[in-house]
């Protein structure tokens, strides 16, 4: 652009122009934006740094150590994160299991199945879903389901499957109606939104060529979702699930209320537990400052946001560029 | 041929033909998946009305004029949810006037000054991470930074863990708006001698205000309902204050301390504000998303 | 726009609240133990009527009010489990006694009234550690000849926080069963090796409500305000107990107060045919370098006002308050240490 106008012959009469592109203005405006942009990257680290930085005491009290000790003993001043960690994973992944089938239905009746006037309506109903604010999550879950779980759930699966061999360990325990199971199914809900807006976008984009192909040699719909869309758009799944498995490992109130906290791993699915967010959230308001308590609740943090960090960075790096998750 | 691929087929005509040509498997396996997909979205829409119903329905009793004039008081006093409400707008719209110029320069930079670079791309990409980190550890980030240091929690804390979260979110929709005004806008700006900040601040932010805006009112929805990152930063008064270097209270923190507690009216008024956020929430998305769809 | 009318909404809200309700002068914040809350706030209630102090308490947990009282975010910290002279010395603080009051073991078993089901501590202890997972174990059959227990599981509930009334019901198991203390100890927050976590007195109150076969420890004005099934104990007589006024008041006489430094008396396991095992004296925290000493002054006027007339208010609830010689060695605490006038 500037080369043009450089060409252009300069009218003797005009006045004198401030040079463009060298101008004070340009050049300070550039700087503002280069170094927003620069300030986002320095917020990552510090953010990676201070957790670390504060979470050091524990690592060097604990080690490796510290990854899987299943001991939270505030007496003795040992802490161990293998429980916050496992309750973590463990919830995320069944939150997956639940959420990703449903979700993929979700998205094919967005795009294949529904009749148009029902389209907008459904998928906004679905993106409304997503901007309810966690501890509403929470709450819901300890006013509704945990009674529901503790009333007509728990009771018949313990009486009936508790005391089989293998598989009983699943269901022994109490009917508390909080525990594991019933965090999973709240985080699913939460998570379903984020992985059939990203799937019904992904899907959006598999150029229509493909499907009338298809349809037009007499597949079902099942049969194109399953040998033409899912085939196209397999990477872009995989990083839309992997980006409600970003979400579903720190949140904190949805699961604060439903979990249970208890600082121990049990096999049942209704047992109690904790996740790192949880466990945060209910300790630090009694870990005084400068403590190995609430060093280990900052290590805790660390390890949360380096599971997350990979998994958003893998999610990012999946999703085609084109569609924004 | 391609008259016949221009249009897809109706689902009605689709079945008859499959009807006479496809074997009774394919058809059977067809339906069931149809049937299981509309589950899974009444299935989503389910948990939806529910919710909504369990909100209205305990929070509907408690919702009076006092709630938003009384101050948050010991239980059986009575009492309203004033000073949290007021925290949170206060909090709320600090972190959006930090994180919104933070985010609009970042989103600027990324479309105007360093789309298909390198640098571009890590920012965007550590922009996106930051989208959907967990909010707890932005709380324990900005508690280490500002609250442990200054041995004390304020409500500057609070609003800084906020304006964090605001930030990524701007910076999506700025870049994403900025990129849709067309080149030819930027060169007749600069065609009339505009320096290059001039043409992004009066003509490219003017075409795509609207656009911008709709990202800032998303921030807002988001972070009026964010309770973790206040936890650890403003932490909760049940004190009337507006002075941001101590502890405030905001809505959704009052809601946490309510909501488990044994007496009724303090249950009640919890049922009370998780309705009041969560209508504010939806309206603002609602709002934000019709003046999307209307722009793009 | 959009933008401008949220802030000048806020801001009028702002100012239309400064016009509502004037901004009280007179307030004190404290944060701390479940324990008392409910004599805290009735007495709270009062005293605003009565001199004018309004009373804001923050019920987060003994922990967390030792905590937030160390970082100095509020006027009083209140704790159930008191604090050791060395951690007092260094954060500055004055620790003494407001009332006494009981922890009560809460069950929901169908069938099971109030009252009706005997235990002991280490039947109780072994429940916790999960030695006993069924409610018809022959342990607890035995004390209980004559009713009908179902043969469905324990669900124990405890404190997930860091609590005064776990501190308490540990240091019961504690002294009553050997094996709990090598294995767990006394403390506001320990390992429990089975059971669910529950926030605060009132969540273990609502937890065990809602869980089939659930016990819980809470405080007694609790067990009462949520109709809850509470039981009886076996003390260190070897009588069996129920949880009444007389029997707190009976264990809270064996108190000895003047030998205790910093006021930490244990009414643990007190002798006496009707004393209740399990009763505990709550404490208050302030710093001796308050930041406003004026509103120290309020806090202490505030307690002050408690001791002279808040006695009948807490015998409502079912705590007991301390004896007369009790409230003037704290006075004197006060002027000593305090400023007090």
């Amino acid at each position: 652009m500037s080369e043009v106008l450089a060409a252009a012959p300069a009218s003797k009469t005009s006045p004198k122009r401030p040079k463009r592109g060298s101008g004070k203005g340009d050049a300070v405006f550039a700087l503002i934006a280069k170094g927003s942009g620069l300030l986002v990257l320095v917020l990552l680290g510090a953010i990676i740094v201070t957790l670390f930085v504060g979470g050091l005491p524990a690592f060097r009290e604990f080690g490796a150590n510290f990854l899987v000790n299943t001991d939270w003993d505030p007496p003795h001043d040992i802490y161990g994160g293998a429980v916050a960690i496992y309750g973590t994973l463990i919830t995320s992944v069944i939150a997956l299991v639940l959420s990703v089938p449903i979700s993929f239905g979700i998205a094919i009746f967005l795009t294949e199945l529904a009749p148009s006037w029902l389209r907008r309506p459904v998928g906004t109903a679905v993106e409304l879903l997503a901007a309810v604010p966690s501890i509403i999550f929470g709450m819901w879950g300890f006013a509704v389901l945990v009674p529901f779980m503790a009333t007509y759930v728990e009771p018949p699966l313990i009486d009936n499957f508790g005391d089989l061999p293998v598989i009983g360990d699943l269901f022994s325990g109490a009917p508390f109606g909080t525990g594991i199971f019933t965090a999973s199914i709240v985080l699913a809900i939460m998570i379903i939104p984020f992985i059939s807006a990203t799937m019904r976008d992904v899907f959006l984009t598999v150029p229509a060529v493909y499907k009338e192909s298809a349809y037009g040699l007499g597949s079902t719909t099942w049969e194109v979702m399953r040998s033409i869309v899912l085939p196209y758009t397999r990477v872009s799944v995989v990083g839309g699930v992997m980006l409600g498995l970003g979400r579903a490992l720190g949140e904190t109130m949805a699961v604060t209320f439903v979990i249970g906290n208890a600082n121990r791993i049990t096999p049942s699915l209704f047992g109690p537990g904790n996740t790192i967010a949880s466990i945060v959230a209910l300790v630090f308001p009694e870990s005084p400052a400068g403590s190995l308590k609430l060093s280990s609740l900052l290590a805790l943090g660390f390890i949360l946001f380096v599971i997350s960090f990979i998994v958003l960075a893998l999610s990012r790096l999946l999703l085609r560029p084109g569609v924004r998750a | 041929m391609s008259a016949s691929l221009a249009a897809p087929p109706s689902a009605a005509s689709r079945d008859e033909d499959m009807a006479r040509s496809l074997g009774r498997r394919r058809r059977v396996t067809d339906r069931v998946v149809r049937v299981l997909c509309w589950l899974a979205a009444g299935v989503g829409l389910f948990f939806l009305a529910s919710i909504l119903v369990t909100l209205v329905m305990l929070g509907y009793k408690g919702l009076s004029f006092g709630v938003f004039t009384h101050f948050t008081l010991p239980p059986g006093s009575g009492g309203g949810l004033l000073n949290a409400i007021v925290g949170s707008l206060i909090q709320t719209a600090l972190g959006t006037l930090i994180g919104t110029p933070i985010g609009l320069m970042v989103g600027t930079y990324l479309s105007e000054y360093a789309a298909g670079s390198k640098l571009g791309d890590v920012i965007r990409f550590v922009s996106d991470i930051l989208l959907s980190a967990p909010s707890i550890l932005i709380g324990l980030f900005v508690y280490q930074i500002l609250v442990n240091p200054f041995n004390g929690f304020s409500g500057w804390a609070g609003a800084v863990a906020l304006a964090v979260i605001v930030i990524p979110i701007v910076v999506r929709t700025t870049e994403d708006m900025l990129r849709l005004i067309p080149t030819a806008l930027r060169e007749a700006a600069v065609a009339l001698g505009a320096p290059k900040w001039k043409s992004i601040v009066f003509i490219c932010y003017r075409a795509a205000l609207d656009g911008i805006m709709t990202g800032v009112l998303l921030a807002v929805a988001r972070i009026a309902g964010e309770t973790a990152p206040l936890l650890f930063t403003s932490l909760g008064n049940l004190n009337w204050s507006l002075d941001m270097s101590r502890p405030m209270s905001s809505l959704p923190v009052t809601i946490y301390q309510y909501a488990g507690s044994a007496y009724e009216d303090w249950v009640q008024l919890a049922w009370v504000g998780a309705l009041i956020i969560t209508a504010g929430v939806l309206a603002l998305n609602i709002v934000a998303r019709v003046a999307l769809r209307k722009r793009t | 726009m959009k933008y401008t009318t949220l802030l000048l909404a806020s801001a009028a809200l702002i100012c239309g609240a400064g016009v509502v309700e004037p901004a009280a002068a007179q307030q004190i914040t404290g944060a701390g133990a479940t324990f008392p809350a409910p004599v805290y706030t009735k007495w709270g209630e009062a005293a605003k009527s009565a001199i004018g102090v309004e009373l804001n308490y923050q019920a987060i947990g003994s922990g967390g009010g030792q905590n937030q009282i160390m970082n100095r975010t509020v006027d009083f910290g209140a704790s159930d489990a008191p604090v050791d002279a060395a951690k007092l010395a260094s954060n500055n603080l004055v620790q003494f006694p407001m009332v006494m009051g009981a922890v009560v073991p809460i069950v929901n078993l169908p069938g099971i009234e109030a009252d009706q089901l005997k235990l002991t501590g280490d039947v109780l202890a072994d429940i916790y550690e999960g030695k006993i997972t069924k409610w018809n174990d022959p342990k607890i059959e035995a004390l209980n000849q004559g009713l009908k227990l179902p043969s469905i599981a324990i669900a124990p509930v405890y404190r997930a926080d860091a609590s005064g009334t776990s501190y308490v019901f540990t240091s019961y198991l504690s002294a009553v069963s050997p094996s709990w203390k090598s294995s767990v100890g006394a403390s506001t927050s320990v390992k429990w090796p089975v059971g669910n976590g529950a926030r605060g007195n009132d969540g273990v109150a609502g937890s065990v409500k809602q869980v089939r076969g659930g016990i819980g420890y809470v405080e007694n004005a609790y067990a009462s305000q949520n109709h809850l099934a509470t039981t009886e104990l076996k003390n260190k007589d070897g009588e069996f107990v129920k949880p009444t006024m007389e029997s707190f008041q009976a264990a809270a006489s064996n108190a000895d107060w003047k030998d205790a430094k910093d006021y930490a008396v244990s009414l643990i396991d007190q002798p006496g045919k009707t004393s209740w095992p399990i009763v505990s004296a709550t404490f208050l925290l302030l710093p001796k370098d308050a930041k406003d000493p004026a509103r120290e002054q309020l806090v202490l006027k505030w307690v002050n006002w408690d001791y002279e007339h808040g006695d009948q208010i807490a015998t409502q609830l079912e705590y007991v308050p301390l004896p007369a010689a009790v409230k003037d060695m704290v006075r004197a605490t006060w002027k000593q240490q305090l400023a007090y006038k």
